[in-house]
């Protein structure tokens, strides 16, 4: 029987009717008085040294209020970095500057050269059409083996190459891993490209920066994933704000799929320029505008060797890894090949010696951060992907390879640092089956092949890291953060509940889930509570959503303060029912004293906190407010095992996903039907990487896919009904919810699965065909075949 | 500037814009009605639909003036008179069928044009129908969904949980 509220319950959306009749107040729906508009100018070559910017005519032009150029900004800080990660020879990365605005050299096609503040937007872009640039042009460096190799341009001219940093791990494995391939029965190797992609949340970024001329006060209003790590990166290392002077303010956000976690130029730029101008300065950007300035994602080029014994057991496995960084390192870019990667590679199996290569990349190239998944999807892509190699090199199932190789005890310590805590990838595997109707398979091939079409079916696993993260570890790692998440509980006086939390909501149904768990505790109704995030003002300092971590991080900080305000009711009650505070119960919105009838309800409890007659105002304070930080002691690691069946057009090569079956082990569940929403839109991110989506450049830098005309972005009949279960649970041991987190799974574990399936259909119709790099775009694909 | 006049969710309004101005930046800048979505500048995603006397049509590719005399009907429009949710917006919430909500305005517009015209749309004749909409958060699923059951079709066979 399905519950009705509580944890486990598919509650309802309430977030849903203020989006559902168009009430949602999204940044872009932010306009404050007299404000000014700002548009880019944006360079439209990939690198080159700015010989001379004339504002003359522009400044003339009608509502111009005034156009900053990079000099405005000496002085003021570098965008910065908040991950440094050191090489194999213990050296640290190399870190160049990031200017708000371009000082000298352009370095990638959107680099903002110039801003034009006007009283309108078409008045700043018909200005900044009116700005004569002279731009020397510089040869390009895009291919990142070219970009490393003696003698490239360098992006950066105070660099000593264009080599962020060489990193090995686990560097003391390397030279037995070495060994293990020479002396291994079999090697299966695969090359193969994580194609660059573009997170292409559907609400463009927006930034209104306000300051306040009476108090010297900034308010900034954002699309962030995390308003909090926008004050103080922002604050402390760009503008010099301190942060009780700054209030960051995320209100509905139209998605965010990574790419909204980091400080971006424009942010800084509106926050600055309102007090510069003395106005309020909105910056909205365009979709062709996102494409060139928000941070994209992935873009590996891989090289993989699996080595297994004469009994197939994996015995080791070495990958060596060009991760493009782009032309300056977002936020977190260094940490997603490395940490969030390198860490993830012994994925479900038992192999005793891994060794990870990367060589992270400057490039001419729009700068290459965290989208979802983040490390992981290529981690479980390259492995998936080699596992099956060896499996049809091998001549053996793929699943059962993969079965023979599990890891089945827990806590498991991988050679590649990480333990996991839980997990039962048979059970997943057997869910698989199940969902997925794998024993009924061939019948659907026979199907296809009267219809003229190959089929094929592709299975994989998976495990990602989430959660993040302990802090002290990911500390020692390089992060120049904490990964805690923090949570108040207010109770008011008559028992209703707010709490502000850390974590933010841009599609996760925080304001649904989250009332679910604290209704659990309490035993009081879900539409009692209320969940307030968004605003650096009103939350306490919390580190924001991303990396599959509000309910786990985010979740467990508010667990801990509702446990210290029922802790804190308690000792109330004790005082109302004249009874010893150990004998207090609290069950469905009643405190008791065990073994008797006597019992006070909650909301007397919380009255009497506000109203303290009579109360034991020597022993406790009055009201009932508390704040937890949750800071985790290991990641939390969802696993599951994922398949796909596409049929594929033999004349014309086009793909289609037949069926998608998802076997997820998220351990415990608050709210299943929004569990279910977030695997079904990673899958349909995983299937758009793997059939459709593709950022690409041309070897002079110019990025030929800036609008949804050259972007596929999935749409509705790109995709199927997917058969999506959660019911195997391996709760998580170390978090006091259990649980695990799901928004990335879907994305992480989709791409294998697609691809699997159509060498294996092409394998089955006689093709010589081993693997197809993603996209698996039809001419590609046929290609393949008939190559 | 030139002078608009049309009637938008029953009520006459009028306004002044530039040649230039597209009916969605006269409904979220004039009119503040900001639950019509801008999300591209190709008209190709669809969180700007609206319908204009009667057909669904993307108010990124439409000039104000364009609607001049018309009667549009927006996001804001499709509640039931008492303000309760229609029953196509209510599906989308019984079948979470909207996560971040960006698309949602016109999802629920391209999904009220759809079943105006083919009251019984089969699943491929929704997802066709939709190519003009993108959803980044749902995977579309359930959105084909609640689509399915706003039609009053048994949707209790497709996999929810
Ligand atoms: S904003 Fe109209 S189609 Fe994208
Ligand atoms: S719900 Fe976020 S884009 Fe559709």
């Amino acid at each position: 029987m399905p519950k009705d509220g509580g944890i486990g319950a598919s509650s309802k959306r309430r977030e849903d009717v203020r989006f559902l009749t168009g009430r949602g107040r999204y940044t872009d729906d932010i306009n404050i008085n007299n404000q000014t508009y700002v548009h880019f100018l944006r360079s439209d070559v990939a690198h080159a040294t700015i010989k001379g910017i004339d504002t003359s005519s522009a400044d003339a032009m009608p509502g111009v209020v005034r156009i900053f150029t990079g000099a405005d900004f000496e002085g003021i800080g570098s965008i910065p970095c908040g991950w440094q990660v050191t090489d194999r020879h213990g050296e640290p990365m190399q870190e160049p500057a990031h200017p708000v605005l371009a000082q000298g050299k352009v370095r990638h096609v959107g680099d903002p050269i110039c801003a034009v503040v006007a009283e309108s937007l078409e008045q700043a872009r018909d200005a900044a059409e009116a700005i004569e640039l002279d731009l020397e042009e510089l040869p390009a460096v895009v291919d990142m083996k070219a970009a490393v190799a003696d003698g490239s341009t360098k992006v950066h001219d105070d660099l000593t190459s264009n080599l962020c940093y060489d990193w090995g791990f686990v560097e003391e494995n390397r030279e037995a891993v070495d060994e293990a391939i020479k002396s291994a029965a079999h090697v299966t190797t695969l090359e193969l490209v994580n194609n660059r992609l573009v997170a292409n949340p559907m609400e463009p970024r927006v930034a209104v920066g306000d300051w306040n001329a009476g108090t010297d006060d900034y308010t900034l209003y954002t699309t962030s994933q995390n308003p909090h790590v926008i004050r103080l990166l922002m604050g402390a290392f760009v503008l010099g704000i301190p942060e009780h002077k700054l209030r960051v303010v995320a209100p509905d956000v139209g998605g965010g799929f990574g790419t909204k976690i980091f400080h971006y130029a424009e942010e800084a730029f509106c926050t600055f320029a309102a007090k510069q101008v003395g106005r309020p300065v909105k910056w909205t950007s365009s979709r062709s505008e996102a494409f060139m300035s928000d941070a994209h994602g992935r873009d590996h080029v891989t090289k993989i060797e699996l080595a297994l014994d004469a009994d197939n057991n994996f015995t080791a496995l070495r990958t060596e890894t060009y991760a493009n960084m782009g032309a300056y390192l977002s936020t977190f870019a260094p940490s997603i090949p490395t940490w969030l990667h390198g860490t993830l590679m012994a994925g479900n199996y038992k192999t005793p010696l891994i060794y990870v290569n990367v060589k992270a990349v400057f490039t001419n190239t729009v700068p290459v951060d965290a989208y979802r998944g983040a490390g992981r999807p290529e981690a479980t892509f390259q492995l998936e992907r080699v596992v099956d190699k060896a499996a049809r090199e091998l001549g053996v199932d793929p699943i059962e390879l993969r079965r023979q190789n599990f890891i089945t005890e827990f806590p498991y310590a991988t050679p590649v640092a990480v333990e996991y805590d839980t997990g039962d990838y048979h059970a997943t595997m057997d869910k698989l089956a199940e969902i997925g109707d794998l024993s009924g398979f061939e019948a659907r091939l026979e199907e296809s092949k009267k219809r003229g079409k190959l089929r094929g079916l592709g299975v994989n696993c998976y495990i990602e890291a989430c959660g993040i993260a302990p802090s002290n570890l990911v500390g020692q790692l390089g992060a120049r953060a904490g990964l805690y998440e923090s949570a108040t509980v207010r109770v008011n006086a008559t028992g209703s509940i707010s709490v502000m939390t850390g974590s933010h909501s841009h599609g996760q149904g925080h304001e649904t889930a989250f009332p679910q768990v604290i209704a659990e505790m309490i035993g009081i109704d879900e539409s009692q509570i209320e969940i307030v995030h968004g605003d650096t003002a009103t939350s306490p300092m919390g580190m924001g959503t991303y990396g599959s971590r509000s309910l786990a991080v985010g979740g467990s900080a508010m667990v801990r303060a509702a446990e210290k305000v029922i802790n804190k009711a308690k000792k109330i009650a004790s005082h109302l029912l004249e009874a010893s505070e150990a004998d207090i119960e609290l069950k469905d919105g009643q405190f008791t004293v065990a073994g008797t009838d006597k019992s006070v309800a909650w909301g007397d409890v919380t009255l009497a906190a506000y109203v303290p007659h009579n109360y034991p105002l020597e022993e406790i304070e009055p009201g009932l407010e508390e704040t937890a930080f949750y800071d985790p002691n290991n990641f939390t690691y969802p696993s599951g095992a994922y398949c796909c069946e596409v049929e594929v057009d033999p004349d014309t090569g086009k793909v289609t996903i037949e069926s998608f079956a998802a076997a997820d082990d998220f351990g415990n569940i608050v709210n299943p039907m929004i569990v279910s929403g977030q695997v079904h839109g990673g899958l349909a991110q995983g299937i758009g990487q793997a059939l459709l989506e593709n950022c690409s450049y041309d070897e002079n830098g110019q990025i030929l896919s800036a609008s949804y005309m050259d972007y596929a972005m999935p749409r509705a009949d790109d995709v199927p009904f997917y058969e999506v279960d959660h019911s195997c649970q391996t709760p998580c041991t170390h978090n006091p919810l259990g649980v695990k987190g799901c928004g990335e799974a879907g994305a992480i574990g989709s791409p294998p699965a697609v691809v699997n399936a159509v060498v294996d259909a092409l394998q089955r119709a006689g093709k010589d065909v081993t693997h197809i790099d993603m996209p698996l775009t039809p001419g590609k694909v046929w290609a393949a075949m008939n190559g | 500037m030139t002078q608009v006049s049309m009637t938008v969710n029953g009520k006459a309004v009028s306004g002044e814009v530039e040649g230039r101005t597209l009916l969605s930046g006269f409904l979220r800048d004039s009119l503040n009605l900001t639950g019509t979505h801008v999300g591209c500048d190709t008209s190709q995603c669809g969180a700007c639909v609206v319908h204009v006397d009667g057909v669904a049509v993307k108010a990124c590719a439409m000039l104000a003036g364009e609607a001049e005399g018309a009667e549009v009907t927006t996001i804001e429009g499709m509640a039931k008179p008492d303000g309760s949710l229609s029953t196509i917006q209510q599906a989308f919430q019984d079948h979470h069928g909207l996560q971040c909500g960006f698309c949602t305005p016109g999802m629920v517009m391209s999904a009220a044009a759809l079943l105006q015209d083919n009251p019984n749309p089969s699943e491929t004749e929704i997802r066709e129908y939709l190519e003009g909409n993108i959803c980044r958060c749902t995977g579309y699923h359930n959105i084909v969904k609640a689509i399915m059951a706003a039609a009053g079709q048994d949707v209790s066979k497709i996999a929810a949980e």
